[in-house]
C-alpha cells in the first residue's frame, strides 16, 4: 500500500498550522466567491492567482500556495448550493439542478434541511472523488510515465473532441468556440522557432494573451452583464441551521445511500473525461429522477433531489483534478486555472510530478479530505453569514465585483492593456453565453493550446511529417480512435436517431 | 406582446448569430493569413511557425462557416429576440462607464478611478444619498490599498492623489 504511505506523508505536510489556516481562509473566500454573482471557482482562483507568486518562492510554498487555491474551489462548489437553494439563483452554473428541488424546499420553510442535504452530499461526492483520486492517480501517473509526444498529443485530442461530443451546445459551436481559443493561444512569440505570430507589429500581444485575464473577463464581466439584464433585485428566503435541523436531515439522508452513489459514480466519471460538473449534475438529477420510487414528485421539494445533483457536481469538480495532476489536461476550467498556476510556479504538471515532487501532490491530496470537511463545518455554522452577503444590493455589490476583477487582471502582469482586454473578454463572454457557444473549451484551448502544439510538433518531428503515427501502437491508436469516435458522435447520434425514426415510419405503414 | 418600448427587440437571434459567425470567420481567415506568411508548411528543420496554426485557422473558418449557414437557414430564430432594448440599455449603462473607468486607471490610478466608479454607479443606479456614497466608494479603495500595497505587497497603478499624500 504505497498509496497510503504516500498519503500519510501528505496529511503530515497539509496539517502544518500555516497550510491549516490557509485552508479555513481559503474556504471562507471561496464560499464568498461561490454566493457572488460574477465571481465563481474559474475566475475567483484566477484573481487571486497572483497573489500566491511570492508565496510559492518560499520552500514548500507552492504547496501552500495550491491549497489555498483548491480549497477557494471547495469553497466555490459549497457556495453555490446556497444561492441555488435560498434566492433560486444558482451562484455556479452546475448549481442549477440544485435549484429544481432546493428552491420548492426553501419556500415550505424547509430551506435548512435543504442546504444540510446538499452540503452533506456536497462533500460525500467529493470525498469519493478524493479517495478515487488517492487511488487511481497514482496509477495513471505511472502508465503515463511511459507516453511520448504522440501519447500525450493524443490525450489532448481526447479531451477537446470530448467536449464535442459531449457538451449540450451545438457541435460545430463548441468546435468554434475551441479553435479560437487555439488561435488565441498562439498569438505570440512561436516557443520553437522564436518567429512572432499574429501580433501583427503590436508590441502589447508579444507576449500574447494570458488565460487568466480571459478567464476573469469570460466569467467574471460577462455574469455580471447577464445578470444586470434580468433585473437587479434579489429576494430570498430565510435560513437558519441549528443542530436539529441537522440531525434531522441527517436522519433522513441515509435513505438515499443509492442515489448518492450512483450520482457520485456519474459525477467521477464525468470530471475525469472533461464533461465537467454541470452536465454531471443535470444528469444524476435525471437518473435520480428515473429510479427513484419518488421520482414523480421531483420538482416539488424533495430531499433527494437535492441530493443528486448536489453528489455529482461536487464528485465532477473534485475529480476533475485528476487528469490534471496525472496527464496535465484539466478536466474543467477551475482545474485548467490550477494548472496555469502549477505552470507559473515552475511545476510541471504530468506523470513526472508523481515522482519529483512527492510532497506537492500528496499534501495536495490529503488537504482535499481536509479542506472538505472544514468546508462542510465552516458552511453548517455559517450559512446566515453568507446569506447576508446576497442581500447587499447589487448596484453597490457589481462595481466593487467589477474593481476585483480590474485588479485582478492587472496584477497578471502589471498591465493596463490586460484590463482592457479583460473587458472585451467581458463583452465576447455575454455575447457568447447568450447564443450558447461553451466558454469551458476556449479557455482549457487557451491553457493548453502551447503544450498541445508543443506534442504536436514534436510528435510530427519523430515521424517526418506523417499522421500515422497517431496509430502507429496500440496504445496511442486506440487514443485517437475514441477521440475521433467522440468528435464524429453528434453525427452519429444524428444518424442513429433517423434511421430509427425511418424504420419506424416504415413499419407504420400497411 | 406589449410590455413598453423597452421590451422591443434591440438584435434579433438571427442577425446576432450570423454576426457573431462572420466574425468569428473574420478572424480565422486572419489566422490563416498570418501563418500563410510565416510559412506553414515542412521547413529544413521540422514544421513551420505557422504550421499548427494554419489548420487552426482552417477549423475556425469551416465551423464558423457552418454556424453561418446554420443561422442562415434556421426559421425558428428569425423572430426570437437577442436582446430587448431596455435590457440593452441596462449593459450598456454599465459597460460604458465600465470602459471610462479603465481609461482613468492609466490617468489617476487605480484607487481613485475606483472610488469614482463605485460612486456612480451607486448613485445613479441604486440612488443612495451622497453619505452612503462617499462612504461606501472610499472605504473600498482604502480597504483595497490596505490589502494590496501594505499587506501582499502588490503595487497597483498610483496617481497625483497617492503622489500627494506621499504614498507612492
Amino acid at each position: 500500500m504505497d498509496e497510503v504511505q504516500s498519503l500519510v506523508q501528505g496529511f503530515v505536510v497539509a496539517l502544518s498550522f500555516k497550510n491549516l489556516a490557509l485552508m479555513f481562509v481559503g474556504i471562507v473566500l471561496g464560499v464568498i466567491i461561490g454566493v457572488l454573482p460574477g465571481l465563481g471557482g474559474a475566475n475567483g482562483v484566477a484573481i487571486l492567482l497572483p497573489l500566491t507568486f511570492s508565496m510559492a518562492q518560499a520552500p514548500g510554498g507552492t504547496t501552500s500556495a495550491i491549497i489555498l487555491l483548491s480549497c477557494i474551489y471547495w469553497g466555490a462548489l459549497f457556495g453555490g448550493a446556497i444561492t441555488s437553494i435560498l434566492f433560486n439563483i444558482p451562484g455556479e452554473p452546475w448549481s442549477v439542478a440544485t435549484t429544481f428541488d432546493g428552491y420548492p424546499l426553501a419556500q415550505q420553510g424547509r430551506a435548512g434541511n435543504a442546504l444540510t442535504a446538499a452540503f452533506t452530499s456536497s462533500f460525500v461526492g467529493a470525498l469519493i472523488a478524493v479517495i478515487v483520486i488517492t487511488f487511481l492517480s497514482p496509477v495513471v501517473a505511472r502508465f503515463a510515465l511511459e507516453f511520448g509526444p504522440p501519447e500525450f498529443f493524443a490525450v489532448y485530442l481526447l479531451t477537446f473532441c470530448a467536449f464535442v461530443g459531449m457538451s449540450k451546445e451545438p457541435p460545430f459551436k463548441t468546435l468554434a468556440s475551441m479553435m479560437l481559443g487555439f488561435a488565441l493561444a498562439a498569438v505570440g512569440t512561436d516557443p520553437v522557432t522564436g518567429a512572432l505570430r499574429l501580433t501583427f507589429g503590436s508590441t502589447a500581444l508579444l507576449s500574447g494573451f494570458d488565460f487568466l485575464v480571459a478567464v476573469i473577463g469570460l466569467f467574471g464581466i460577462g455574469e455580471i452583464l447577464l445578470t444586470l439584464e434580468e433585473g437587479l433585485a434579489f429576494k430570498g428566503a430565510k435560513a437558519r441551521i441549528n443542530l436539529r435541523v441537522v440531525l434531522d436531515t441527517w436522519k433522513e439522508l441515509p435513505r438515499y445511500w443509492l442515489t448518492s452513489l450512483r450520482s457520485a459514480a456519474v459525477g467521477c466519471f464525468m470530471g475525469i473525461v472533461p464533461g465537467g460538473a454541470t452536465p454531471a449534475s443535470f444528469m444524476s438529477y435525471g437518473v435520480a429522477r428515473r429510479f427513484s420510487p419518488n421520482g414523480d414528485k421531483f420538482g416539488t421539494g424533495q430531499v433527494e433531489g437535492v441530493v443528486a445533483p448536489e453528489t455529482a457536481a461536487h464528485a465532477a469538480g473534485t475529480s476533475a483534478l485528476l487528469p490534471m495532476l496525472t496527464l496535465g489536461v484539466p478536466g474543467s476550467p477551475t482545474a485548467a486555472v490550477l494548472l496555469g498556476g502549477l505552470l507559473i510556479w515552475g511545476l510541471q504538471p504530468g506523470p513526472l510530478l508523481f515522482v519529483e515532487q512527492k510532497d506537492f501532490v500528496w499534501g495536495l491530496i490529503a488537504s482535499m479530505y481536509l479542506g472538505n470537511i472544514a468546508g462542510l463545518i465552516v458552511v453548517l455554522t455559517c450559512v446566515p453569514l453568507f446569506a447576508a452577503i446576497l442581500r447587499i444590493p447589487f448596484s453597490v455589490i457589481a462595481p466593487i465585483i467589477i474593481v476585483i476583477c480590474a485588479i485582478g487582471s492587472y496584477t497578471v502582469h502589471n498591465s493596463l492593456f490586460d484590463v482592457w482586454m479583460m473587458v472585451v473578454f467581458g463583452i465576447a463572454g455575454y455575447v457568447f453565453k447568450k447564443l450558447s457557444y461553451p466558454l469551458a473549451p476556449l479557455v482549457l484551448a487557451i491553457v493548453l493550446g502551447d503544450r498541445a502544439e508543443a506534442s504536436f510538433r514534436q510528435a510530427m518531428l519523430v515521424s517526418q511529417g506523417d499522421m500515422s503515427v497517431f496509430f502507429s501502437n496500440a496504445l496511442v491508436g486506440s487514443l485517437t480512435g475514441l477521440a475521433l469516435l467522440l468528435l464524429f458522435w453528434p453525427l452519429l447520434s444524428w444518424l442513429i436517431l433517423r434511421v430509427r425514426a425511418s424504420a419506424s415510419g416504415a413499419r407504420k405503414l400497411p | 406582446m406589449d410590455g413598453g418600448r423597452g421590451a422591443r427587440p434591440a438584435f434579433r437571434q438571427k442577425s446576432a448569430e450570423m454576426a457573431v459567425a462572420a466574425f468569428i470567420f473574420l478572424l480565422g481567415a486572419i489566422v490563416i493569413y498570418d501563418s500563410a506568411r510565416l510559412g506553414a508548411r515542412w521547413g529544413d528543420d521540422g514544421p513551420q511557425a505557422g504550421y499548427f496554426p494554419f489548420y487552426i485557422g482552417l477549423i475556425l473558418c469551416a465551423s464558423s462557416a457552418v454556424n453561418l449557414a446554420l443561422a442562415l437557414l434556421n426559421r425558428r430564430d428569425r423572430d426570437r429576440t437577442f436582446v430587448e432594448v431596455g435590457q440593452l440599455k441596462l449593459v450598456l449603462t454599465v459597460l460604458i462607464p465600465s470602459a471610462i473607468y479603465v481609461g482613468l486607471i492609466g490617468w489617476t490610478g487605480i484607487y481613485v478611478a475606483s472610488a469614482v466608479y463605485v460612486a456612480f454607479f451607486m448613485r445613479r443606479l441604486g440612488k443612495y444619498p451622497w453619505w452612503k456614497v462617499a462612504a461606501v466608494s472610499i472605504g473600498n479603495s482604502v480597504a483595497f490599498f490596505l490589502i494590496f500595497e501594505i499587506w501582499f505587497k502588490v503595487p497597483l497603478p498610483k496617481g497625483p492623489v497617492e503622489a500627494l499624500l506621499g504614498l507612492d
